[in-house]
């Protein structure tokens, strides 16, 4: 890699960080989004703050009803936790779909959701897990939903001097049924689409419904039309087919060389579609 | 005097693991980024971003200034360096004048405009930062259809028309057969831009010794020889102060089958700093600048009988040259009308080339050079003739083949096809995936309203380049086979092998010729200061051309080995078998380390022979060889996605005889998977402008192994008469075969829905299309 000239820094704790961060310094959080483009000279930090060393930030815990997730946590860790595939399995899967096994091993989750990629793969998952992002600045902690926290395209609520400490998800109700489906682009492995589906029934009908969204559009997105279309039905094919197809509307899809907007937005639905079916075929 | 020893089986057919592995996958390996020298600087170039302007200015003081730059040229340093040169001819060819840096217009994004020189990479890489080009930027075309329609602009001003050469090829009568035809089937289908991405990106280091006024260039190349040739003439050097080195190399595919303006530019660089220098393209550099593949809009009109009999085939190809020739460039398509006729009987063709300039980066020979497309255009127009009449594919193959007592058949294009018997890996191919059983496995998943498709390739390709008069640069091949002292022997091989496994094919061959164990043999190449004069590796032609050049070189050894055998052993009556000569009369015999040490020592010498175990052997072929085969492939499409599901793939393969199994099978497994990149992934991607947006891997998707289906790889062999070896060559038969199995495959899954043409690369989206009742 020939990047421009940086500095380099490799603090081992949080409140070192944040010194360091707060004189300017661009956080690394795994590079697997910065250091590609460093490559290009398309981004050009002046300091680069390491958080690998950071030990507090690295780790998956339970802590009274809930799981926190350390943002240097890799993608790796997550998918291979039996904690987590126990008890959030939908981010477990999610986290072992994204890119390669390498990147599985360098990228974290902090890094991937404060970069805010709108094909990054967690932003579904998180949404419809109702997670939250606990961050951390020099003047205090503050706590944000997930679906607060992301604004848009490469956009989050992240101040100036402040970084992802932890991600908070709920453990998972027992008889949810969960899924992940993503259709990849080949070249990079990002998402066309890629939906997450959580899917509770009560006594034959779908109680509960969340359904997040990646890929297709500016910013993820909780899919609300869809969920409440199915809630109270038993969640049949046609059923499905019928809330799924709600997905797109409305949403201005996104269009490059790997996919027209059109072919997006149907590729919504029908991944909407196998992720519900899924959650459901899961579901107790 | 040792006892004879019989070594019980030969080598060469034997699965023998590469000699060349344990150095690659232990990390010792030497590739031009790994060589360091005292004093090396490093050079970055700096690149247009525009695929057509005019040349300003340019402003060099601010990259001057930055500390650690030692030099930067431009256009104007380098105007006097020869052109990038262009091997090919063709009547009444135009030929751009290639300045190795632009002088004062750039054709394409990429285009190199001045080098930094500096101390350190990074130092070089700012500097070139620093440099301020005024571009006036102009209209560009980067579409060959859109270049040769009228008010396009022109991509040299003085060939307004943007036609680079015309080219017609006419055999038998054309017009008589189409009169006379039954049925005609007409077709465009194309071969998209692909872009080569071997691992290793090209990298030059250069070295001029200014005492001795000598250059040596390392570079990652498959041509080491033609490579200094050609360098010596444009840098202006004697060839003898100019050596060539090839390190290991990480990938060529036809893509090192070339001279670049990089390669030159260190050189001249080397000279007027009196330093080392190097140069390491990166994958942007890599995608922008290192030639490209493919590109042809081809349109194909079939004539037949209703009976299926093949008559006639008319092409009008239009190919995208890109903005300049690199070596090979307007040859390329030339070798697509060659292979035209595929394995079919008719001999009534007429091709028409139209060679294009656009505002790109030069095409050039990847993988297969000309003759995927030709495959492609036949096994599609075979498949699209056979659904007109309603005749099974396979069984219109089977109808048109060259029979085995035609040969040797002179094709209507020209070429005399060695050897084949082409139902051999059809029916092969037909047996292993149970053919008849497909098909009705096949009706019944369409009664499920699923889609299944089977799809064949009937494949020939032309290796084995070639008899030298159709060449540009010599077809033949030399080999050295040297005895040391103590009997080991040493084969130097014109042949450039970067990745093939002729260390090991070539070891194979000269440990069975000299009777000696695989361990007992080492070959070198790559270094013109090492090895004799080669023409280098590709087309198929390493072992094909380069094996016999060995076995030649291996038989006059023996013939000198045999005489200081029957010298020392006092007998008229000796031969040379399993590593010694042997007296048949007395029973004694000497091995080759006694006469090998006989012969340098030299007490005594074999009547008018002269000390010393060596011998040379330039091989010219009489002919190319032309390998083929059957691919099957049979997917399956996800109705609601469009994408293809390959749920088998067979490859039968006869590539002559075989002399290691497991190279065979790498060789198909790895050009399988560049086919399958082609059909299903790959596609250097262009806008109007002549931006590329396809510029990085994140947007080219070349084929993971996660994305490969199993490939079953079967092989007949039916031996080439035109070397004593047999062979034939295997580098490119994967990737000739697959793209055409794949389509048919698909087409035939979708032809229900009307379906008989779908263009590479078969992405989702477009079958997804044709699926809604679309257009691709």
């Amino acid at each position: 890699m020939i990047a421009e000239n940086f500095d380099y820094s490799a603090p081992n704790t949080v409140e070192e960080a944040l010194q360091l961060i707060a004189k300017g310094g661009k956080v690394l959080a795994g590079g697997m989004s910065l250091v590609p483009l460093m490559k290009l000279r398309l981004a050009a930090p002046e300091h680069l703050v390491d958080l690998g060393r950071v030990a507090a930030l690295n780790g998956i815990t339970e802590d009274k009803g809930s799981i926190v997730i350390g943002s240097m946590t890799t993608h790796h860790q997550l998918e291979s936790s039996a904690l987590l595939r126990a008890s959030c399995p939908l981010l477990a899967e999610t986290a072992s779909l994204i890119g390669d096994v390498q990147v599985r091993n360098m990228g974290t989750i902090g890094g991937s959701v404060a970069h805010a990629d709108p094909a990054a793969d967690y932003p579904a998952a998180l949404l419809a897990l109702e997670a939250k992002v606990r961050l951390v600045k020099s003047s205090g902690d503050r706590t944000l939903a997930f679906s607060d926290f992301l604004i848009d395209s490469f956009t989050t609520a992240l101040e100036e001097g402040e970084l992802v400490r932890e991600v908070v998800v709920p453990v998972e109700t027992a008889g949810t049924g969960v899924s992940y489906q993503k259709m990849l682009q080949p070249a990079s492995g990002f998402a066309i689409v890629g939906v997450a589906a959580r899917i509770r029934k009560t006594a034959g009908k779908i109680s509960f419904a969340r359904i997040g969204v990646t890929g297709l559009s500016s910013c993820a997105f909780r899919a609300a039309a869809v969920e409440k279309l199915l809630e109270g039905t038993s969640g049949s094919e046609e059923e499905i087919g019928k809330a799924a197809a709600v997905v797109a509307d409305g949403v201005d899809a996104n269009s490059d060389i790997h996919a027209s907007s059109n072919y997006r937005s149907q590729m919504a639905r029908v991944y909407t579609a196998r992720a519900i079916q899924a959650a459901v075929s899961r579901a107790a | 005097m040792a006892t004879t020893i019989t070594k019980p089986e030969t080598l060469v057919g034997k699965r023998i693991r590469r000699k060349e592995d344990p150095r690659l996958i232990t990390g010792t390996a030497t590739y031009v980024d790994d060589i360091q020298m005292p004093g090396m600087h490093h050079a970055c170039i700096v690149r247009s971003p525009h695929a057509a302007a005019r040349i300003k200015g340019i402003h060099v003081k601010a990259a001057l200034e930055l500390p650690g730059v030692t030099a930067v040229f431009t256009g104007a340093d380098t105007k006097d360096v020869g052109p990038v040169p262009c091997g090919a001819s063709l009547p009444g060819l135009r030929v751009p004048h290639h300045h190795i840096l632009a002088v004062d217009r750039v054709y394409f994004v990429g285009h190199p405009v001045a080098v930094v020189v500096a101390t350190d990479r990074y130092i070089a890489r700012d500097a070139a930062d620093r440099i301020e080009v005024d571009y006036e930027v102009l209209p560009a075309v980067a579409d060959p259809e859109k270049a040769i329609a009228a008010g396009a602009p022109a991509v040299h001003p003085e060939w307004p028309d943007n036609v680079a050469f015309h080219f017609h090829q006419e055999g038998g009568e054309v017009d008589k057969a189409f009169a006379e035809a039954e049925v005609v089937v007409k077709e465009r289908i194309t071969s998209q831009r692909l872009i080569p991405t071997s691992i290793e990106t090209r990298g030059v280091v250069a070295d001029w010794n200014t005492g001795d006024k000598s250059l040596t260039i390392y570079s990652s190349s498959q041509i080491p020889h033609l490579l200094r040739t050609l360098l010596a003439m444009m840098l202006g050097l004697p060839e003898h102060h100019t050596r060539v080195v090839v390190p290991e190399v990480g990938g060529g595919f036809g893509s090192k089958l070339n001279v670049y303006a990089e390669e030159a530019l260190m050189g001249f660089v080397a000279m007027k700093i009196g330093k080392p220098v190097k140069w390491i393209e990166s994958r942007r550099e890599n995608y922008l600048c290192t030639i490209h593949g493919r590109g042809h809009v081809d349109y194909f009109e079939l004539a037949a009988r209703k009976d299926g009999t093949m008559v006639g085939l008319k092409l009008k190809l239009i190919q995208d040259l890109g903005a300049y020739h690199q070596l090979l460039t307007p040859a390329i398509p030339t070798l697509s009308v060659l292979m035209m006729p595929g394995l079919y009987r008719f001999k009534n063709i007429r091709a028409d080339i139209a060679g294009v300039f656009t505002n790109c980066v030069p095409t050039d020979a990847y993988r297969g050079a000309g003759r995927p497309e030709a495959t492609h255009g036949i096994e599609r127009m075979v498949d699209i003739l056979a659904a007109e009449l309603k005749m099974d594919p396979a069984e219109i193959r089977l109808k048109n083949f060259i029979q085995p007592e035609e040969f040797p058949f002179s094709t209507g294009t020209g070429l005399i096809y060695d050897s084949g018997n082409y139902d051999l890996p059809l029916k092969k191919a037909m047996e292993i995936v149970d053919y008849k059983g497909l098909r009705k496995q096949q009706n019944d998943s369409r009664k499920q309203g699923r889609l299944m498709g089977v799809g064949i390739s009937s494949y020939g390709e032309i290796c084995a380049f070639g008899p030298s008069p159709a060449t540009p640069a010599g077809g033949w091949e030399c080999a050295t086979v040297r005895v040391d002292p103590q009997g080991k022997v040493t084969v130097g091989t014109g042949a450039s092998p970067h990745g093939q496994g002729e260390e090991t094919t070539f070891a194979q061959i000269a440990a069975d010729e000299l009777g000696v164990d695989l361990d007992d043999v080492l070959v070198v190449h790559g270094d013109t200061a090492v090895v004799p004069y080669g023409i280098g590796t590709f087309g198929s032609r390493g072992t094909a051309v380069g094996g016999p050049a060995l076995y030649y070189a291996l038989q006059k050894l023996k013939e000198k080995i045999t005489k200081f055998g029957a010298m020392l052993l006092d007998s008229e009556s000796v031969s040379y078998s399993g590593g010694c000569c042997t007296c048949s009369k007395t029973g004694k015999s000497v091995t080759l380390g006694e006469i090998a040490g006989a012969s340098y020592r030299a007490m005594k010498l074999p009547e008018g022979e002269a000390p010393g175990l060596e011998a040379t052997y330039f091989w010219e072929p009489p002919n190319f060889t032309f390998p083929f085969g059957a691919h099957v492939a049979v997917t399956e499409i996800d109705r609601e996605t469009g994408k293809v599901k390959v749920a088998r793939y067979v490859a039968v393969d006869d590539c002559g005889r075989i002399v290691n199994p497991l190279l065979v099978d790498g060789q198909v497994h790895g050009g399988v998977a560049q086919g399958l990149g082609q059909a299903l992934y790959e596609q250097a991607v262009y806008d109007d402008s002549g931006q590329l947006l396809s510029g990085e891997l994140t947007d080219y998707a070349i084929p993971k192994a996660t994305m490969m289906p199993w490939i079953e790889s079967h092989h007949t062999e039916t031996p080439s008469p035109v070397n004593p070896l047999g062979v034939k060559g295997v580098g490119e038969a994967g990737t000739i075969g697959c793209s055409p199995a794949l389509v048919n495959s698909v087409v035939d899954a979708l032809s229900p829905l009307g379906v008989r043409h779908i263009d590479m690369p078969l992405t989702p989206e477009k079958i997804w299309n044709l699926l809604q009742g679309g257009q691709q």
